[in-house]
């Protein structure tokens, strides 16, 4: 890999006077090749960075004549005659139902990535592997479709009950709860996780020494003794970083979002309500009657979002990567 | 693993595992299988009612009429713009998207080994791929139809496309072409080959099916997009050959499209666009698992 292929292909070609000329057009083939994949490589970062400089672009006609407070504000009203307009309600909507949907899904995922590598016959557990990434397979406006019509009716119920038996607890409180609530959001954001989170997860447990294993069962260890012990300490950070993945996931999760929710203004910390709103969901419900500054609101506010998933997926594949070092 | 068999105690000499930690273990492992079971009640539910009522307007009128001039409320309609808009735009995506990310790869693997820009790049494309898809679209939106002044197209579409499937192709490219042994490149190396002949004769050739079947995964992931085409392609319920000029329509913008409409016509006609698109993304992820399959036997 290392080696130089000139000095090689000399060697070659003095043994076939002929080869001379492929050597050299070799040669020219090589510096053409090496440079595109460079070229595609450094292309792509210029789409990355492109992606700030043009978002940052758009936004800022639309922030200076913007007459609220950007950050505080909890209208959407760029449309109006002096257009108002601030990202608190929908930062709020967009934080609350993804940390929902973390601390629903997590659980379950790494549930799925135990039974799966620990649990299941060892001849079906690649095929149920499978079949928990045809969760993924599932686009999201069917999620949203499936959600819209038969998760809500059903949200409508598990609201009621929630309401009445845990309504102290000030985030299932408040009255007049509904099925297109932040709540039902949040629940279908957390079976669109699922997948991403226990199959990282997976991947972890895969990595864990056979020797820590073997090392705990001999000792006398149940199986959850083991787990406990020799698998969950080593996995930790990976699945520290496998859900926050999720989270970035969820963040930016629009449309099943969108077609959920019945969008209401106003912060509440109550989630069972109908009603709330996030950002992605918000661009796509409000971008076909946007004016000009409403376009360049919805991208601010898409700036924003996209802000907090690189926050979140940074920070994901630091862990990662910091794993890797150690290992 | 040793570990998925049970691990048998032997309470005639050591003593028997005490009631209270066998509880615990049995406690865990019902939860364990719990939390599978409840993963399955959402894929089960949704695929159910995917069939169920998509069953109601799969005929021919569905593959073979577009909306125009169709209401709501009307019987009838179907979806063949927005099909043959989705085809054309994934199409387009695919030809964009799939040399530039194999270049990438290629680049990452074979040429920047151990280089810093390699590293960056690696570790753009994690970034990348978290992006949310709205935020694509919005990007495009500012780019392509703000600052260059084009109008909402198809094609506008596929580039939004393109961005959310780079990062997926390159990921699943690299892992393939780190799998090819470093033998077949040195014994290319030392038959006087070229270093750009080598990877294209011998290094991509070895690492084909898996990219293929990356490639396929990608497509069916971008195929159910729909935040980053309702900034780009805007609706249409005509049909619209040219991806290059004028809005189009998609599958995914097309069941959004019917289901925010009340009557249950549209829902109808809604429920059968989602059994399409789920079928040709399931049949996708299908052929791509089938071709993983055949080479693992193969290399055996």
């Amino acid at each position: 890999m290392t080696s130089d292929t000139g000095v090689e292909s000399s060697v070659a070609a003095t043994s076939a006077g002929a080869a001379q000329r492929r050597m050299s057009t070799g040669r020219a083939g090589d510096k053409i090749f090496a440079n595109g994949a460079l070229g595609s490589g450094v292309l792509l970062l210029a789409i990355m960075a492109a992606i700030a400089v043009f978002l940052i672009w758009k936004a800022i006609p639309a922030l200076q004549a913007n007459e609220a407070n950007f950050v505080t504000d909890q209208e959407w009203n760029p449309n109006a005659a002096p257009p108002t307009f601030g990202i608190a309600q929908l930062a709020f909507g967009t934080v609350i139902s993804s940390f929902l949907a973390l601390i629903m899904a997590t659980p379950v995922a790494i549930g799925i990535a135990l039974f799966i590598t620990y649990y299941a016959p060892k001849r079906l557990a690649s095929g149920l592997g499978y079949i928990v990434d045809l969760l993924a397979a599932v686009p999201s406006i069917v999620y949203g479709l499936w959600g819209l019509t038969f998760l809500v009716t059903k949200m409508d119920d598990v609201a009621v009950f929630l309401n009445d038996y845990f309504g102290w607890i000030p985030l299932f409180g408040g009255d007049s709860v509904g099925g297109r609530s932040i709540f039902t959001a949040s629940v279908v954001l957390a079976i669109m996780i699922l997948p991403i989170i226990s199959s990282i997860s997976r991947e972890v447990f895969a990595q864990v020494p056979t020797a820590n294993i073997e090392a705990a069962l001999a000792l006398g260890a149940t199986r959850w003794e083991m787990i406990r012990m020799a698998v969950l300490p080593f996995g930790r950070s990976g699945m520290i970083s496998a859900s926050m993945l999720g989270l970035g996931r969820a963040l930016g999760e629009t449309i099943a979002v969108a077609m959920v929710l019945s969008t209401a203004a106003g912060i509440s910390i109550h989630v069972l309500k109908d009603g709330g709103n996030t950002i992605a969901g918000n661009i796509a419900n409000s971008f076909a009657e946007a004016s000009e500054t409403g376009r360049g609101a919805l991208i601010a506010s898409g700036l924003v979002l996209f802000l907090i998933t690189l926050i979140v997926n940074m920070g994901a594949r630091a862990i990662v990567a910091r794993r890797k070092e150690f290992v | 693993m040793s570990a998925k068999t049970a691990p048998g105690p032997a309470p005639s000499l050591l003593g028997s595992i005490s009631p209270g930690r066998k509880i615990k273990d049995k406690v865990v492992q019902g939860l364990v299988y719990l939390a599978f079971v409840i993963a399955m009640i959402p894929l089960v539910s949704v695929l159910w009612m995917v069939i169920t009522r998509g069953v109601a307007r799969l005929d021919m009128t569905f593959f073979t009429k577009s909306m125009n001039g169709v209401a709501g409320r009307d019987a009838g309609g179907g979806a063949y713009h927005a099909i043959i808009g989705t085809l054309e735009q994934v199409a387009i995506s695919t030809v964009i998207a799939v040399p530039l990310a194999i270049l990438t790869a290629i680049y990452l693997v074979e040429y920047g080994r151990d280089k810093r820009l390699a590293r960056v790049i690696s570790f753009f494309v994690d970034v990348m791929t978290g992006i949310p898809s709205i935020v694509a679209g919005l990007f495009i939106l500012a780019l392509w139809l703000l600052t260059f002044g084009f109008s909402f197209s198809g094609f506008a579409g596929s580039l939004a496309l393109t961005i959310l499937m780079l990062p997926t192709v390159v990921r699943a490219t690299e892992e393939m072409l780190k799998l090819v042994p470093n033998d077949l490149r040195e014994a290319s190396y030392a038959l006087g080959v070229p270093r750009w002949r080598t990877v294209c004769f011998v290094v991509l050739p070895t690492a084909f099916t898996g990219i293929v079947t990356g490639v396929m995964l990608a497509v069916a992931r971008v195929m159910g997009e729909t935040a980053p085409l309702l900034l780009t392609i805007f609706v249409t319920k005509a049909i619209n050959n040219n991806p290059f000029e004028g809005p189009q329509g998609a599958l995914p913008t097309f069941i959004w499209d019917q289901a925010s409409d009340p009557n249950t016509n549209a829902i109808d006609r809604a429920w059968t666009g989602a059994l399409t698109l789920i079928a040709i993304i399931m049949l996708l992820n299908l052929a791509a698992r089938m071709i993983t399959r055949r080479r693992k036997i193969a290399s055996r």
